[in-house]
Order: structure tokens, then sequence, then C-alpha cells
């Protein structure tokens, strides 16, 4: 028994449950400190994640195999915490305007950024389940914590059934994979893994979990609650929705089919490239005619998720280390379109467009984060999501010399980023020369925000220029793979 | 260091300075602008000097320099200079100084501009003087943005969000797709490098199989030509540059379009010879579409920007041309179209700017007899059209001259010996000279000759040295390539020789036995 490998998830539990009893103490006017405590107790262990990558070598396990800490692992932590870090700070801005209890915000981000870190070191069907579950039952809170907005409800409402209907299509796969294997640890399914490759049941099962995840990474056919949930909720729990639940459902995708079931993955190829082809055009073709920021984020979401799938479905390494760099880079650069959403809701009371007009002239810092965000979602160098697309389509371009068909996967994803340029450019002339009302006040940022700006600006720009370590960083923690 | 690094990186260092300009300081923003384009230009002009003199490295570059960036995927910050490419970065960095001094008609959000301004000329610059692909790639893109955000905040008139778009989406396609060819290419070469240099060595030796480049080849071709606006590619460029600002258009027109020409002659023709071999006359028969359609529509026009815009789309067609010829004097000649076009196509813009300026107009049947009021850019604009029809004494009679010589003793166009396409495409292309007068002619009768209307009693001349100078470095810069070549052929003649060699020297290589044998 290894339990000490816990301990950055207990830290995090641990530091949720004393905020609630801090909660009680503390005056009111003063909880916002609470939130500033936990964003910096996660952005220090956020370092000693990122110290750790270094040795990524060696792979250690805890309560008899459900439980690994290795490179996979290590790096979707540090993605995790960053991400959760970044969040905590816009919460706290955003309850400061919201004015609702706010402790039991931050420690709901808390405990669901501990889902995601087990998620990252699940190795066993049990861990998955309860781990995804975790984050998925705090996120139905999360979303409808604006309980005076019928947006915010009805976002709760929806991501509440069709959550729940995932987790039922997740438990039943489950379990279909259980009586075809016998067993739920990775572990052992990992050793049997080109017999059940040819299992019907356990292919039958391993749809169902496929459909369970999907939902989590907004992929087709499980996208529908994407754009309806990132409108109505609040900005922080878009922002986390947006990256951390998407790389918890990756994380475990990644560690299913690429080092448990390669064999069924190389069966799966095409069914991959499908999904992901059709999210990226669905995603894509869908953003065009939206109007409000939120919602566009939230196609773009479905768009990016197929992205992301085409590294998966490369099934090479190659392809598993460009998703983890491109999510790196889709951190930063999300996070940031969703902190300036915040403001600007919180602000202006819509997030449709047509808001943004004059954004340069009433805050140039707003105005250039979004910008950046947008360009660096485009893919244009020397920005992150750039080098994140560049190796995707290397990894893509790779599997291309042995089966042409990847072309047309190419060629889709080449549409979707065109498509892409289209409305993410949109954002960027409503922002820069739609038609301008009369001289509208200033808009100052708080402290918070503008710390939240700089870290994911500097993301964005150092994964954008000097993607090396990053990039180095996601090949070691894929070296493990079996693909 | 390598002075090439500073031809990028002072702009860039520059736009990221102005940032923390306050924006009140217009003055001080345009200036410093002006000192670091001019900086650059002297720069490029003291390298033009030195060029000679400098040792020649590996391949025949010289004023080498190579920092590793990502070593995994063989990525490195690699510049250095050929003839090919100095004539190029020459052309560019004077282009960047007289585009910073015609952005006086700027008036609103100048740090802005400014800022952007810089950001698209370290683009520019830095792409012909990267000699990996990655960064020649990313180098050009650095100018997307800008270019889109130019067009949209400082363009003119009512369409000049619809022509952002356009411009926008077009090049992000051409430039995909080109870039799906090159990772191809990278990848098939096995070397895991994307050093020019190195591939061009190793691809030499180790030739791709026939059939991939055959198949990775129209990537490049298509990719690279959507961004030179090859018909039926082209419909973007005319709009786009109609609406942009001058400077905007003189860079883009000018400067950036050159890339998809340069990356065709220095990547996908040597690195892939049998594809070249095999898509050229393809090509040929394509850019007889810029030649003659374009140069036809130009006639047609009313405004004069897409008259301009036209032209110069159909002057493409000639670097084409030359390039698809795959002799070394039709690929001199086509490098020597890209610097005197780059110089042209500048000019032009910033005259049209000048007048619009004046005018608020471009609509040519509105115009005439202007010549009274401005005897100086008149009189510029003239000798312009007159460069653009193909006079000699200019850099483009020179070019075109020797791409004409070029497509007649072009091996390419004489398919399997049954059929000799080099008499029809030559005369197309002289033909297309006619056109070209035609247009440039009476453009010059409409505008500037006849009475002069009420409405332009107002009108007003460049005044003074410093207003005039831009004007007067352009037309400078087309009359010495055009009264002393050798300045520029000398030098590119090498780097051609290099390109057609390698194709000449390419066998069929055997389609291995491992491996798809199809793509």
């Amino acid at each position: 028994m290894n339990a000490s490998l816990l301990g950055p998830e207990l830290v995090i539990v641990g530091l949720g449950l004393a905020l609630l009893l801090l909660d009680l103490m503390v005056p009111p006017e003063r909880r916002r400190w609470l939130g500033c405590v936990a964003a910096a107790t996660v952005f220090a262990l956020c370092t000693y994640f990122i110290a750790q990558s270094g040795r990524t070598g060696e792979v250690q396990t805890a309560f008899g195999g459900m439980y690994v800490l290795d490179g996979l692992a290590v790096y979707f932590k540090a993605l995790f915490l960053l991400a959760g870090g970044v969040v905590l700070l816009l919460a706290v801005d955003w309850t400061d305007h919201a004015g609702h209890a706010v402790t039991e915000y931050f420690v709901l981000i808390l405990f669901a950024l501990a889902g995601m870190m087990l998620c990252a070191s699940a190795h066993d069907f049990a861990t998955l389940y309860v781990s995804l579950e975790l984050v998925t039952v705090t996120f139905y809170v999360l979303t409808s914590y604006q309980r005076d907005h019928v947006a915010s409800l009805e976002a709760g409402v929806k991501y509440l059934i069709l959550g729940a209907l995932s987790s039922a299509f997740l438990v039943y796969g489950i379990a279909l994979c259980y009586g075809a294997a016998g067993t739920m640890s990775f572990t052992e399914l990992a050793s049997q893994s080109p017999a059940l490759a040819g299992s019907k049941l356990f292919q039958l099962g391993m749809l169902l979990v496929l459909g369970g995840l999907a939902f989590k990474v907004a992929l087709f056919p499980f996208q529908v609650w994407a754009p309806d949930v990132y409108e109505g909720s609040p900005a922080p729990t878009t922002a986390f929705l947006a990256v951390g639940s998407k790389a918890a459902g990756l994380v475990l995708m990644v560690r299913l089919f690429g080092s448990v079931l390669p064999d069924l993955t190389l069966k799966w190829e095409p069914l991959l490239m499908v999904i992901s082809g059709v999210s990226i055009l669905y995603g894509s073709l869908c953003a065009i005619p939206q109007r409000s920021l939120k919602r566009l984020m939230g196609y773009s979401s479905i768009a990016n998720g197929g992205l992301l799938m085409m590294g998966l479905a490369a099934a090479s390494k190659a392809g598993s280390a460009a998703i983890l760099f491109y999510l790196a880079g889709y951190l930063f650069t999300v996070v940031c379109a969703f902190v300036v959403a915040s403001v600007v809701v919180q602000r202006l009371g819509t997030d449709d467009l047509t808001a943004l007009a004059g954004l340069h002239r009433r805050s140039p810092m707003l105005a250039a984060s979004l910008t950046l965000s947008m360009v660096s979602l485009a893919g244009v160098p020397p920005l992150a999501g750039f080098f994140g697309k560049f190796v995707l389509i290397r990894a893509l371009v790779e599997q291309g010399a042995s089966f042409p068909g990847w072309y047309v996967l190419i060629a889709v994803a080449l549409a979707g980023v065109v498509i892409s340029f289209s409305y993410y450019f949109r954002v960027i002339k409503a922002i820069y020369w739609s038609g301008e009302t009369a001289e509208a006040p200033p808009l100052v940022l708080s402290p918070l925000v503008q710390a939240a700006l700089v870290l994911c600006l500097a993301g964005m720009l150092a994964l954008g220029i000097l993607p090396s370590f990053v990039w180095e960083a996601a090949v070691a923690a894929v070296a493990g793979l079996r693909l | 260091m390598s002075p090439l690094i500073w031809l990028f990186a002072l702009p860039l260092l520059g736009a990221l300075g102005l940032l923390f300009v306050p924006a009140s300081r217009t003055v001080l923003i345009r200036r410093i602008a002006l000192v670091i384009t001019g900086v650059v230009a002297f720069l490029a002009l003291d390298l033009l000097s030195d060029f000679d003199a400098a040792a020649p490295g590996a391949g025949g570059y010289r004023f080498v320099q190579q920092i590793p960036w990502v070593p995994s995927l063989g990525i490195s910050l690699h510049v250095g200079v050929d003839g090919i490419n100095l004539g190029l970065l020459v052309m560019g960095a004077l282009v960047a100084f007289a585009a910073t001094c015609v952005s006086r008609e700027i008036q609103q959000r100048t740090k802005e501009y400014y800022v952007l301004l810089l950001l698209m000329v370290g683009g520019i610059l830095g792409t012909f003087a990267s000699l990996d692909i990655f960064f020649l790639y990313v180098f050009h893109e650095l100018a997307l943005v800008p270019t889109f955000l130019m067009i949209g905040i400082w363009g003119r008139g009512e369409k000049r969000g619809y022509a952002a778009f356009q411009i926008t989406l077009y090049l992000t396609l051409g430039a995909l797709v080109a870039l799906v060819g090159l990772v191809a290419l990278y990848l098939q070469s096995g070397l895991a490098t994307f050093d020019l240099v190195k591939l061009t060595e190793h691809l030499a030796a180790n030739p791709i199989p026939a059939a991939r480049q055959a198949f990775i080849f129209p990537w490049l071709m298509f990719g690279l030509g959507v961004l030179v606006s090859l018909w039926p590619f082209h419909t973007w460029a005319p709009l786009g540059y109609g609406v942009a600002p001058t400077a905007t258009a003189m860079l883009h027109a000018g400067v950036l379009k050159k890339f998809g020409l340069y990356a065709l002659l220095k990547v996908a023709i040597p690195l892939l010879p049998e594809g070249a071999k095999l898509w050229m006359p393809w090509l040929a028969w394509l850019c007889l579409g810029n030649i003659l359609y374009c140069g036809w529509v130009a006639m047609r026009q009313r405004d004069l920007n897409l008259l301009i815009g036209n032209s110069s789309v159909a002057h493409v067609g000639f670097v084409f041309l030359g390039l698809a010829s795959l002799t070394v004097i039709g690929v001199t000649g086509a490098v020597v179209v890209m610097v005197a076009h780059g110089f042209l196509a500048a000019l032009s813009f910033a005259l049209s700017g000048w007048l619009y300026g004046q005018t608020r107009s471009l609509d040519m049947t509105r115009m005439g007899g202007l010549l009274q009021r401005l005897p100086f850019a008149g009189s510029v604009m003239v000798m312009a059209m007159m460069a653009g029809c193909g006079l000699p004494g200019f850099g483009n009679f020179v070019g075109e001259v020797l791409v004409l010589f070029g497509g007649w003793k072009s091996p390419v166009l004489i398919c399997g010996g049954l059929l000799d396409f080099r008499w029809f495409v030559a005369a197309a292309a002289w033909g297309a000279l006619i056109v070209a007068a035609v247009y440039m002619l009476r453009g010059i009768r409409t505008i500037w000759h006849g009475d002069l209307a009420e409405d332009w009693k107002g009108v007003v001349d460049p005044a003074g040295g410093w207003r005039k100078m831009p004007f007067v470095l352009l037309l400078g810069a087309l009359l010495v390539t055009g009264v002393w070549p050798r300045l520029l052929t000398d030098r590119i003649e090498p780097g051609a020789r290099r390109v057609v060699e390698a194709v000449e020297a390419s066998r069929p290589a055997p389609n291995l036995a491992s491996g798809s044998p199809t793509p």
C-alpha cells in the first residue's frame, strides 16, 4: 500500500473541508480571502507537480493498482491544478460582484479539481467511474449556482439530465466490460488486450464507455449540452468546464485507448476518425451564426474536442503527445477568453458580441487578451494554438503515409480551421471596428483579473514562442503508452 | 550575430516597445517607426554591398546563423541569404520604409497602426531571411492578423469588412494546405529536420519516391498558389488591395505575396523535382489565366485600385511562367520580376493612396486632367504605368523578357514530344503585354489627361523632399534594376542554376518496395 501518493488529492480535499469550517468563523466581507488562500495553495501544488515532471520515468501504484502515478498522471495533474488556480482567481472576482455566499463556490471548485486529479490517476474502472462522478456531480451545482438566474438554472438542469444519462451509459458499459473480461483493473485488462479487442460483448461495453467519456469532452454525438450549458453557467464554471472537464475526459481516453487497450484503438480507428471529423464540422458550422460569446465558445469547444480526438484516432505516441500539448495551450487560451467574458457579463450585463464594440478603448488589456485568445484558438503563430495544431497535423500526416483515408480527415480538419477563422475573427472585428456607440466609460479591472489575464497571456505566448519545454514534457509523459 | 537577425528582430522589438509608449504621443510613435524601418532599409542595403565579400557557406548561403529551437522536431531558427532572397529582402526593406513614410495619412489610432505595421514588417522580412521551413511558414503567418486588422480598421469604404474576411480566409486556406504539404515533405524525407539546406542536400542524394512526390507537390503548388493569387484562386487580391490602407496594400502586394512564389522556388521545386516536372505544365496553363484573364479584367475596371490590383495579379502570372519553365534564364527572370514587381506594386499603391487622400475617390470615370494639379505624382504614376506595361528601362522589362526567353526554351512545355506548346505560351504572354499596354495607357488618359473637373481644383501634389522621398525611392529602385540588371541577375543566377540543376539531375527514383506504392 502506497497511500502517500494520494497526498496532493488529500491536500485539495482537506483544503475544501477546512474552508467550509473557516466559513463559519470568517465574517462575510473577508471570505474572499479564503478563495485567495485556496488559489495560492493550488498554485503551490501545481509548481510541485511541474517540478515533479522531470522524473516521469517511474510508475508508482497504490491501492492494489487502482491508482497510478506515472508521467501521464503528473502532466495532467499539473494541468488541472493550473486551470483550477486560475479559475479560483476568477471565481473570487466573480463572487465579489455576484453577492452570493462565496465559500461554497470555492469549495465546489476544489472538489471538482480533486475529482479531475483522481481521473488522471484512475487505473481501474471503479476509480474511473467514481472520480468522474465526483467531477460531474460537483458541476451540477456549479452550473446552476446563480439560483436567481433562469439561464443558469436551465443550464444546470440540462447538464443534470444529460450528465445522468451519460453516467448511465458509462456504468452500463463498465458492467458489460466486466462481464466480458471478468475484471475491472486496467492492469489485467491490458494483459488481455488482444483477446478483448475481438470480443463483441467487450466492444459493446467499450462503446458505451466511449459515449460516457465523449460527453465530458463534448464530442459528437454527445455534444448537444455544451452550447446551452456554456452560455447559462457562471463564467468561472464555464471556464473550468471547458478546460478541466474536457481534459478529464481526455486523460481517461488516452489512458484507456493508448495504454490499456491499444489493440482496440487500432481496430476502432475509423470510428474515432468519424467522431472527430463530425465534431469538427458540427462545432465549426454551428458557431458561425452565434451572437453570444459564451455560446460561440461552446460550439468552438465541440470543434476543439474533435481536433483533440484526431490525435487519439492517430493511435500513435506523436498523436497523444500532440493532445497533451494542445490541451496545455487550450487551457491558457480558453481560460483567458472566459476571464474576459466574465468581466464583460458582470459589467455590461450581456455577452452579446455587439456589447464588445469599443472594448479596445474601454479596456485595452481586455481587448488585447480576447484578441490574442481568439487568434490562438484560430491557430496563428506565435501563439500556443498554432504549435498545438502543427503537432496535431504532423501526427495525422504521419499516419497518412500508411492509409490515405487520413487525408480525408486532414481535409475536414483544414475546412474546420478555415471556418473557425471566420467566427474567431468576427469576435476581433466586434472589438475593433464594429459600430461604436457613444463614449463609454473605461472598465477598471481588479488586480485578480489582471493577474489571471497576465498568467494566461504569458502561458499562451510562452507555449507559442518557446514550445520546447512543454513539448518535451508531453513527449515524456506519453512515453509509457503502448501505441 | 548575423545582420539578418536584426533585419526582422528590430521591427518585432520595435512593435513590442511601442506598446509602452502612451497612445497620445503620436509624433513620437511615428518617428520611432520611421527610424526602425529606416535602419532596417539601411541594413538591407549594407547587406547588398557586403554580399559578394561574405564567404558562402553550405548551399551557397551567406551570413548564416543557426539557433536551435525545438531540437526533437528538428526545428531551428536558421537564417542565411543567397542571391534569390537577397533581392527580396532588400526590396522588402525598402518597401517597408516607403510604406512607413506614406503612413502619414493615418490620423486615428496611430499607436495600434504602427504596432501592427512593424509586426507585419518583421514577419515579412523574417520569412525571406529564414532557411528553416517551419520558420519560413511561421513568419508568413505572423503577418496575417495585422493584415486583417489593418484592412478592417483603417480600410476604405463599406466593403472593407467583407474584404478583410475574404483575404484572411483565402490566405488561411492556402497556408494550411501548404502546411500539410510541408509536413508531408518533412516526414517523407526521413531526416527529421525542417532545415532547408540539409533537406536539399539529403534529398538530392536520396530522392523521395516519384509517386509520393507527385502526391505532395500539388498540396504545395495549390496551397502556395492561393497565397499568390494563382488563377482561379485570385479573387481575394484585387478587392483586398482595393480597400486596404496604402501601407498594407504596398507591403502585401509588393512583398508578402512573394512568399508563395519564393517557397515554391526554394522548397517545392528543388526538393520535389519529379513532382515539379509532372505538375509544372499545369502551372504553366493556370498562369495563362493570370496573365490573360486578369489582364482582360483589368481593362474593364473603373476603380484605379482595382485596376492596379488586377494588373498586379496579371504580373504574378509572369513569375509563375518563369518558374514553370524550369530553365535557368526563366527562373532568373522570375526572381527579377518578383523584385521589380514588388517595387512597382508598392509604388502604384503609394500613388493611388496619395490620390485617394486628395480626392477621396478612385473612380476613374470622375477623374481627368489631374496632371495639371499633380505634376509630380502624375509623372511618377505615368512612369509606373509604363513600367507596368513592360517598357525597357524599368526592372519589369528585364524580368519579363527573361521569362519569355525561358518559356521559349522550356523543356517542360513539350508534352512528350508530341505537342509543342512553347510557341503558344510565349505568344499568349506576349499578347498579355499588349493587353497591359491597353489598360495602362487608358488609365493614364482618363486620370491625367483631358479637362480638369471642377471637384478637383483643390488637390495638391506631395510637397517637400520628405513627402516625395518614398515615391522617388521606389521609382529609383525600379530604374536601377532596369538599367543595371546585372546587379540582380549576377547574384540570382547561381541560386537559380542550383534549383534548375536539382531538377535536371533528378532521375525517377524507384518506388520503395515497402510502404504503399500509391499515395
